[in-house]
């Protein structure tokens, strides 16, 4: 998809991709995706410079043991110098020029860590919440009360049974779909609270330079804002072993410009509103408002799964 | 330090040849024997453990399920790395102490023998219990190598057949490192204090000390698991107001420095190595031995880097990855120590060099992914997706696996008094070489452009290196069974037989090629004079 600079690295990858299947991220097939959020590009940026310090390096290195290799063979005459056994002023020296390379690498790389870590003046927080094997997505802030499940799409979970028969080229976005995606606004700082209601899971977006586990009893944060212009579906998954379907239960979001989100909002609410009211005979429907409705939830979708 | 070893004839022992039949394995004390049973086993686990690696490249030969089951793949992945750690890296390392430390040190046996039978045999015993969970209902331990509760406590019948597995692995270990700190400290030979010891052995001395400072805390981080599964408590359940992220601190304060456990004896190896084939002492011995010290120290204060995405306040996630970048720094001196020890020698490539030449420059590559995994802000795309598998590999496959390798392929005619087929050995090195990146490298890419691990399926776009992994890795498991053949062809009678210095025309030093070769089953009966 992207054909920028990193073209540079499949120099040094020798032979590359020869297709450029449906792309899930930015990535053009074996490097970091640069992705669409200032923090996944500075991330980009932070993992190229140091894969080219260490490209200089091994160039250095490599290249003095390939000398040595080709010009100090035994086979063609070449005698041991015996007394090169030690240099002090040698090894001070390759001992203080990596702390300076080290010190190159690390201040820039503290500096990103601020910013990620930076959770102030958000614009929308969305709680997530792993379960084995789906996500929880409950929005607060402007959106707040729209809580729904996304889980892996059906056509994936056909297809992704053992002997299923079914090609996995022919599904699109085999095992990177959901039912129900997270929507977000563009433009606007998203703050992703994390937690899980079993085992550690992992949230992670390539495309947002957004990853962070998900576990019971803890929350933690990311943030990610996807500028304007970039709206689209972005494709990640679960990025932490949680069990038997670790391997199926992807994250996908849809960023869409703020009108259309606030637009989304409100059909959500209009959807739910519906849904309730000709249930309202018995006491039940409370449910659905209450956060930790999960049981009820984790019904609902497994009897969706079974349809 | 020439010196004849008339004296190994001069024997006041009533068993100077070894005993006949299954008593002389199962009643051991001797050090030769003892490191043989060693290394076999670890051969077997290391075999056991490569058919589990070939049944995950096999699944992830291409998109889409096709042989087994996603929670079978899970007990693929999470036994293949708890059999290849401590049943075929460990226990070969061990092997080549208990072999090797009395010869270089010019000890008659190690310090306690008995002790040494039994670390020994204990490891059977770990290995069949945690094996046979394959068999119990539930299966085996499906929730990755690292244990990481509340998934590890889902388990059923594995979760107390696991844990005391490891228990008894870490009690032999504990066994072995002690007894390798008593042998050093007390049986060197008279003149050889301790920086005229062998780095080989420098490298085992320290390496038995992180052993001991770290099998206890693995020990007490199970046990935790034990009770919270078995007894009610609640260290890691968050429901019962335990800390799951606490596990984690814990056994990733025993897991960093069991990576190093797994590679200061390679660097060892390769110090004994290189110097001998490029005719020259090894340059800068003594900060080759402030290295290894500066990087076990080190290794304490990293573990946190491989818990960036579990989330930590910001000072912990600086300070970690200062810390760990900290460490390329006497690894960096090691290199270049290795790179200088070539410079102006005079270089012949038989097999143990071959391989000692394969491991300086693939697990420098595995380096160079070490220092881009510790830079935290990026570490978070890098984080449990496959550069990782593709940088332990390149750091434990052509850096921990061929140094024992090398190792092999350097005593081996020691051992067996046998020089073994040069022609197939040098085949096997360039298979296993050429595979063994056809194998890994593409895992970096996989990894950058998104692939999580653990996975037993992915998307498409992952299908084409994936494909190029899984037939490197086919290659390379076939290519070890060559290994297996030399191995065998030597012991039964090799080429043509061994000198006693073995690598005539090379620069072998050291007291074990004073002594004939086979060595004799006892050894050093007299302590050699060192000068």
């Amino acid at each position: 998809m992207r054909v920028t600079k990193a073209s540079l690295f499949s120099a040094a990858g020798g032979a590359c991709c020869w297709s450029a299947a449906a792309s899930a991220n930015t990535s053009n097939g074996y490097n970091l995706p640069i992705g669409v959020t200032s923090l996944s590009e500075a991330m980009y940026g932070l993992h190229m410079e140091v894969f080219w310090i260490c490209v200089g390096i091994a160039v250095v290195v490599f290249g003095a043991m390939i000398y040595s290799l080709l010009k100090f063979r035994h086979s063609q005459g070449a005698v041991a110098d015996t007394s090169m056994v030690h240099s002090t002023k040698v090894e001070v020296i390759w001992t203080i020029v990596p702390v300076i390379i080290l010190v190159v690498m690390a201040v820039p790389a503290a500096d990103l860590i601020l910013k990620q870590e930076d959770m102030r003046d958000s614009g929308l927080s969305i709680k997530v919440t792993g379960y084995q094997w789906k996500w929880q997505y409950a929005y607060m802030d402007a959106a707040d009360g729209v809580n729904f499940f996304s889980t892996l799409k059906q056509d994936s979970n056909f297809a992704r049974q053992l002997d299923s028969g079914i090609d996995p080229h022919s599904v699109p976005n085999y095992l990177l779909d959901v039912d129900k995606p997270l929507v977000v606004p563009s433009g606007v700082k998203v703050r992703i609270l994390l937690t899980s209601m079993d085992v550690i899971h992992a949230w992670w977006v390539p495309d947002f330079g957004a990853k962070r586990s998900a576990i019971p009893g803890f929350v933690n944060e990311i943030w990610f804002r996807v500028d304007p212009g970039k709206e689209g579906i972005y494709r990640g998954q679960c990025a932490a072993l949680c069990g038997r379907d670790h391997g199926y239960m992807p994250v996908v979001v849809d960023v869409r410009t703020p009108d259309q989100f606030k637009q989304w909002v409100e059909e959500q609410r209009a959807a739910e509103k519906q849904a309730q009211t000709p249930a309202s005979s018995p006491p039940a429907p409370a449910a659905p408002a209450a956060a930790a409705a999960a049981p009820a939830a984790l019904t609902a979708t497994t009897a969706r799964n079974l349809n | 330090m020439a010196h004849d070893h008339a004296a190994d004839t001069d024997h006041h022992d009533h068993h100077d040849q070894p005993a006949s039949g299954i008593g002389r394995w199962l009643f051991a004390t001797n050090h030769k024997d003892i490191g043989t049973m060693y290394l076999v086993f670890s051969l077997i686990m290391f075999f056991v453990g490569g058919a589990m690696a070939m049944v995950i490249r096999a699944e992830l030969f291409k998109p889409g399920l096709q042989l087994v089951d996603p929670g079978f793949f899970n007990q693929m992945t999470t036994m293949h790395a708890l059999v290849m750690i401590f049943g075929a890296v460990m226990p070969a390392f061990v092997g080549l102490a208990n072999w090797m430390i009395p010869l270089q040190i010019g000890a008659p046996d190690m310090a306690l023998p008995r002790m040494n039978n039994f670390s020994f045999w204990i490891m059977p015993f770990a290995f069949t219990i945690l094996l046979s969970s394959l068999f119990v209902p539930g299966g085996a331990p499906a929730g990755g190598w690292t244990m990481y509760p509340p998934l590890f406590l889902q388990g059923g019948n594995y979760v107390a057949m696991a844990i005391f597995a490891i228990h008894l692995m870490g009690a032999s270990s504990i066994m072995g490192s002690i007894n390798v700190i008593v042998t050093i400290m007390n049986m060197r030979a008279p003149g050889m204090n301790l920086l005229k010891m062998p780095l080989f052995c420098w490298s085992w001395l320290i390496t038995a000390y992180l052993l001991i400072a770290v099998m206890p805390v693995l020990a007490g981080a199970v046990t935790m698991l034990l009770t919270d599964h078995y007894f009610g408590t609640s260290f890691f359940n968050a429901a019962g107001g335990g800390d799951p992220l606490m596990f984690e601190h814990v056994f990733w304060f025993f897991g960093h420095p069991e990576v190093y456990i797994m590679i200061l004896p390679a660097f060892g190896i390769i110090s004994e190595i290189l110097p001998t084939f490029s005719r020259k002492p090894l340059f800068g011995a003594t900060s080759m031995i402030y290295a290894i010290a500066s990087i076990a120290f080190l290794s304490f204060i990293v573990w946190g880097h491989h818990m960036f995405v579990d989330g930590m306040p910001l000072a912990a996630q600086v300070f970690f990855m200062m810390s760990t970048m900290l460490i390329a720094v006497p690894t960096g001196v090691k290199v270049f120590n290795w790179t200088a020890t070539m410079w102006k020698g005079s270089l012949s490539f038989e097999p143990p060099m071959l391989f000692a030449l394969s491991f300086l420059f693939l697990f420098t590559i595995g380096g160079f992914s070490g220092v881009m995994l510790a830079i935290v802000p990026v570490d978070f795309q890098y984080n449990q997706t496959y550069f990782v598998v593709a940088h332990f590999h390149y750091v434990l496959v052509p850096g921990a696996v061929f140094a024992i390798m090398a190792a092999v392929y350097y005593w081996l005619p020691k051992w067996t008094g046998n020089m073994y087929s040069m022609g197939l050995a040098k085949t096997h090195f360039w298979l296993s070489t050429i595979f063994v990146n056809v194998l890994f490298f593409p895992q970096h890419f996989l990894g950058l452009a998104g692939m999580p691990r653990r996975i037993p399926d992915y998307a498409v776009q992952f299908s084409d290196w994936n494909m190029v992994s899984s037939i490197g890795a086919f290659g390379f498991g076939l290519s070890q069974l060559l290994f297996v053949v030399v191995i065998i062809q030597c012991a039964r009678g090799g080429a043509r037989k061994a000198s006693a210095e073995v690598w005539d025309g090379a620069l072998p030093t050291g007291l074990e090629w004073t002594i004939p070769s086979p060595a004799p089953y006892h050894s050093f009966t007299v302590a050699p004079e060192i000068k």
